[in-house]
């Protein structure tokens, strides 16, 4: 019985390898094809025995990635930083204050999840060009932060709603602290682990747009990485080496940031999208 | 039960101190998330009915009064129920292929097993990457020219294969890269859902005599329904609202064979140039998300009271 369990197991393991090393191989082609040379045609699955790194350095360049990293981190950070004090705000009176006006303020916001704001992106695009807001981070950040704002309250107002103690902020406001005080000295510290929750979501998302982006941001000194990796693509079909350098680049950071912190993204994400 | 407390804890709080009357809203609060959301969704999305009724072409500033010209079009358009037909492939065949693979990798991974953690992170790594970048990473897999796909064909004697440009074939290979890229959400959410089931059922079964599958069937199936509820729903609005992947590996084509109604709206405004018939197209979009998403929800929910 005992050796028997313990083969099973065994069998079970190889199972997860081969699970693992099947969701490797689409990154294990990309780094293969990454060193090579464009006259290289020998199978993408043998690594080369030489490494042209120089590819990266073409790409780098001839991408405009330095410029795409700089706008993805500015529209990225900013953007998120908008949501979690926004929606941290707006999820306060909606979770505790449930007047009539509040809670259907509140359904309201929440029922425009099911529906994505992409479905009106011919008539937000119009509205873009009417404003003058055409190729500016600015108008990325905007749209980026509100497509996820009915997701940021929901999870705020649930979490207010379940952890955070009503007594606390009675006593301070016999204390004799205002509202705002009170929210930001004492409601929002308590409010860490959904704020947690809305930075990787929402960064997460909103470095790897490409919807919003390639609608808004065509001009060169705007682009963010998809946008930039997209134009790179088309113009270099013919050389994939070049473009799976491109593509290296551009997942590396996410990635890094993702394995040192993988518990609290996967944490995150899942934890989100359980209470979405 | 809680809301008898918080009545009381209400009225209570308000005699201890007149002072503090919770007489208003707060509104202000919550006003400029709900003014971007009326800028930036609601005033574009009526906006787009309105252009719906027009012959607006996206550029000029004139337009016309069409009426229901727009709707017609889109009924008589053979293109779009070949692109209605594309979404609901990816939404609904996403949606499956994601649940039963991600229950299957979740019930593997949920076992005391080596590798489990490893395994558990790379299947979740393409989470984090972008869905284009994905599908560029893809394509190094299945191009025509030079994919290692073709690579391994050619070394077992077979012919090279043009995937991405056979309609019969790029539509289900996006509905397996969106799978492969996002399987990884659904197996947490199982996972998470697997490690909430109470040890003590398994136990009381075993004891019953029940077997590995009945249990699966009366245990671990039922008590794992508001997980598959949440995965459905979410790979559904996905897989329906798909872009970024098309984009990258056929780019809608050939011709209008891969399109989804996404790249289908992009295509029109930017390439036809015809900016009321796309917002004509996003509103029969916004209908069947809604619809299916809605029913998916209240179909699963009930399931969720039975078990």
């Amino acid at each position: 019985m005992g050796s028997r369990n313990r083969m099973l197991k065994n069998l079970l393991a190889g199972i997860a390898i081969f699970i693992a090393a099947f969701h490797i191989i689409p990154f294990y082609i990309m780094i293969t094809t990454s060193f090579k040379r464009e006259s290289d045609f020998s199978s993408k699955w043998i690594f080369p025995d030489y490494l042209r790194l120089e590819n990266f350095a073409e790409a780098w360049s001839q991408a405009h990635l330095g410029t795409a990293f700089m706008n993805s981190i500015i529209i990225t950070a900013i953007s998120a930083v908008l949501l979690i004090i926004l929606g941290s705000m707006a999820s306060y009176p909606l979770a505790r204050y449930t007047t009539r006006l509040n809670k259907a303020v509140y359904y309201f916001i929440i029922s425009i999840m099911v529906v994505p704001p992409l479905t009106a992106l011919v008539p937000l695009y119009k509205l873009v060009v009417d404003i003058g807001m055409m190729n500016t981070r600015t108008i990325a950040i905007l749209n980026n932060t509100t497509a996820f704002l009915p997701l940021t309250v929901f999870l705020y107002a649930g979490f207010i709603r379940s952890t955070v103690p009503r007594e606390l902020e009675e006593a301070a406001r016999i204390d004799g602290a205002g509202t705002l005080g009170i929210f930001y000295k004492i409601v929002f510290p308590l409010l860490k682990p959904v704020t947690a929750t809305v930075l990787i979501i929402s960064s997460v998302f909103i470095w790897n747009d490409y919807q919003f982006a390639i609608f808004f941001l065509q001009d060169n000194d705007v682009q963010t990485i998809t946008v930039a990796l997209a134009g790179f693509f088309g113009q270099n079909q013919s050389n994939l080496s070049l473009v799976a350098a491109a593509a290296l680049m551009a997942v590396l950071p996410m990635t890094i940031v993702f394995l040192f912190l993988q518990k609290y993204f996967i944490q995150g994400l899942a934890g989100g999208s359980v209470k979405g | 039960m809680s809301q008898l407390e918080r009545k009381i804890s209400y009225t209570t709080s308000k005699s201890l101190k007149p002072k503090i009357r919770l007489k208003n809203s707060l509104w202000f609060m919550y006003l400029p998330a709900l003014l971007l959301i009326f800028t930036f969704i609601v005033y574009p999305f009526f906006n787009g009915v309105k252009l719906s009724f027009t012959n607006w072409n996206g550029f000029s500033q004139d337009y016309e009064w069409v009426g229901l010209e727009q709707y017609k079009r889109m009924l008589t358009d053979p293109t779009t129920w070949l692109v209605v037909k594309n979404t609901l492939i990816y939404g609904l065949g996403s949606t499956l292929l994601q649940n039963i693979v991600g229950l299957l990798y979740a019930l593997l991974l949920n076992k005391k097993i080596r590798f489990k953690s490893v395994t558990r992170i790379i299947v979740y790594l393409p989470v984090i990457i972008s869905p284009l970048i994905m599908g560029y990473i893809w394509y190094f897999f299945f191009a025509y020219q030079g994919g290692a796909l073709n690579d391994i064909l050619l070394l077992l004697g077979f012919d090279k294969i043009n995937a991405l440009a056979n309609p019969n074939m790029n539509v289900w290979i996006i509905v397996f890269v969106n799978t492969f890229q996002f399987v990884g959400i659904a197996m947490i959410i199982f996972l998470a859902g697997l490690q909430s089931i109470s040890n003590e059922y398994y136990e009381a079964a075993r004891i019953d005599g029940a077997s590995s599958f009945q249990q699966f069937k009366k245990i671990t199936l039922p008590l794992l329904a508001p997980s598959i509820t949440i995965n459905i729903v979410l790979n559904t609005i996905g897989g329906l609202k798909l872009f970024d992947v098309i984009f990258a590996l056929t780019g809608g084509g050939p011709g209008n064979a891969s399109q989804s109604m996404s790249t289908y709206m992009y295509d029109l405004y930017f390439q036809q140039q015809n900016a009321a018939y796309a917002a004509t197209q996003g509103i029969l979009m916004v209908f069947i998300i809604l619809i299916l998403s809605l029913s998916a929800l209240v179909y699963f929910k009930s399931k969720e009271v039975e078990a």
